[in-house]
């Protein structure tokens, strides 16, 4: 169960659904460039529910097919440079959401169910580009009551980043409860953690709540500050310069490889 | 004493718009929102009743929720949410709000981020309110490019929230969902309706004069420049240092 992220990387193959968390939720940096070096292209990419860095660079090295998700961003940094050339250049597919589509998308799969309703969408242009996406007459109403079917997602791999795990293979995420849904709904999950700690995580009630057991879990690295440059909860704050820095270098291509050929991808 | 700023006259609107609510969420990047939302909690306070629950996303201290980044929709899907706020890369004269991006979709020939939660929050939140400083006819538009959320929805589709107001750089406007459209309800300091039309790409119904935007009174102001501005540090610390300092610049 313990790995380390080049060993996780290989196990992700072309044309594979791979799950991401949101920039705050706790972002595995530390995975991004071993997946690039691995090289393993043709990924569709789901974003729970939105995407900033690490999707802009996995999209800059060519590795994106699509794109399923709420927003791309850098936050304060603007826009993602790398996502918006794909986009303008057709290089991605896009499949445009709206966060609670994705959380309902994750929730079907993680019951065993086929689609979830959602209230919404009705008249909207997502609606209207989502081949995937159904719309029904509510069954239990008397009649007329439209509301949108949104499909399981089921990724092949989810992969995050938090404080901590156990040499059980036992997760700490806390209350960012996304990161267990994703794990529910995925077939393969791989975790990267500030630290692992001797002590069984489900051993105190207090620790217990917020951990994700070694049941929905595959494998877990250990990755020091491995959501930098992004922050990660309860541990240390975002680098908004270094994402500024980032954001700067990749409006365009050459100066997107430039930045990732830096040494300085790792932790300053 | 310092004159009334910009911003002040909009973030005093805000908090007016919100009166009565009882718990209003604010997205992440949204100082002036979250002001008017802290300004209002303030005042009520100072009154002796209770203000309005505030939850401000991607902030740790002002964010109740432990479910995740799902459970604000959940929330807001069982009517828990009573105000929100929407921007827009272009919003047109039916409150149809764009965030995807111009030209043709898929290959737009500019892409903003997304649509967010905004293809759902616009449904089910009853008290949205539509906020865009920049007051021009590239974001004030007659038909927008790609609709991430409608202003209104056909009879038969259900819907408990949408948009109640826009408010601009430059003045307030109501939304009529029966016509459907906008109305301007008012003109902030220092603009006109004749300025405010050149600006705005879409028709609005108007008084043939128009009424100033109403400014704060003394208690108000006071509440904002101390107790307001010093909570709103602890989230957006430039943004409060900055008003901070216009004030100053005001003053000397």
């Amino acid at each position: 169960m313990l790995s380390e992220p080049r060993a996780m990387a290989k196990h992700i193959e072309p044309g594979m659904r791979v799950a991401l968390p949101v920039d705050y939720a706790g972002v595995s940096m530390a995975m991004t460039r071993p997946i690039i070096e691995h090289g393993a292209g043709d990924l569709d990419l789901v974003c729970v529910p939105t995407g900033g860095l690490q999707v802009d660079q996995l999209i800059g090295a060519g590795l994106v097919r699509t794109v399923e998700t709420s927003a791309v961003s850098l936050g304060e940094a603007g826009g993602a440079p790398r996502f918006n050339a794909a986009v303008k250049e057709g290089a991605v597919r896009l499949k445009d959401a709206t966060c609670p589509a994705i959380h309902a998308g994750l929730v079907a799969a993680q019951k065993g169910s086929p689609f979830m309703p959602l209230r919404g969408l009705i008249g909207t242009d997502l609606l209207r580009h989502r081949d995937d996406w159904r719309v029904i007459d509510n069954p239990l109403a008397d009649g007329g009551d439209p509301i949108v079917l949104i499909p399981a997602i089921k990724p092949d791999v989810t992969i995050f980043h938090v404080p901590m795990a156990d040499r059980f293979g036992n997760v700490w995420i806390g209350r960012r409860r996304e990161l267990a849904a994703m794990a529910y709904a995925s077939h393969t999950v791989f975790v990267t953690v500030e630290r692992i700690v001797e002590e069984n995580l489900l051993a105190d009630e207090m620790s217990a709540a917020g951990v994700l057991p070694a049941l929905y879990v595959t494998a877990v690295a250990r990755a020091p500050k491995g959501a930098w440059p992004y922050g990660l909860w309860g541990e240390y704050p975002a680098d908004s310069a270094e994402i500024a820095r980032y954001a700067k270098a990749a409006r365009t291509a050459d100066g997107f490889s430039a930045y990732m050929a830096q040494a300085q991808m790792e932790p300053a | 004493m310092a004159d009334v700023l910009p911003r002040e006259v909009l973030i005093c609107t805000i908090a007016r718009l919100l009166d009565g609510v009882r718990h209003v969420a604010v997205g992440a990047s949204s100082p002036i929102p979250a002001a008017g939302a802290m300004l209002l909690r303030a005042m009520k306070e100072a009154d002796g009743t209770v203000g309005p629950r505030i939850s401000i996303l991607g902030s740790v201290e002002h964010n109740f929720f432990t479910n995740g980044s799902a459970e604000l929709f959940d929330c807001a899907g069982q009517g828990r949410i009573d105000a929100f706020f929407l921007g827009g890369g272009q919003i047109d004269g039916l409150g149809n709000v764009n965030l995807v991006g111009t030209g043709d979709y898929p290959r737009s020939s500019v892409r903003w981020p997304g649509s967010f939660g905004s293809a759902y929050l616009y449904f089910v939140v009853p008290r949205v309110i539509l906020f865009r400083e920049e007051h021009t006819p590239r974001v004030f538009v007659e038909k927008v490019d790609f609709i991430s959320a409608p202003g209104v929805s056909p009879e038969g589709v259900f819907r408990s929230g949408g948009p109640v107001a826009l408010l601009t750089g430059k003045g307030l406007f109501r939304f009529d969902k029966t016509r459907p459209g906008f109305e301007l309800e008012s003109v902030h300091p220092g603009h006109d309706l004749a300025e405010i039309k050149q600006a705005t790409g879409f028709q609005f119904a108007h008084d043939a004069e128009p009424r100033q935007t109403q400014l704060p009174d003394r208690p108000t102001l006071d509440l904002l420049r101390g107790r307001v501005f010093d909570e709103l540090a602890e989230t957006y610390p430039e943004f409060a240092a900055q008003m901070r300092r216009e004030l100053g610049a005001v003053d000397a």
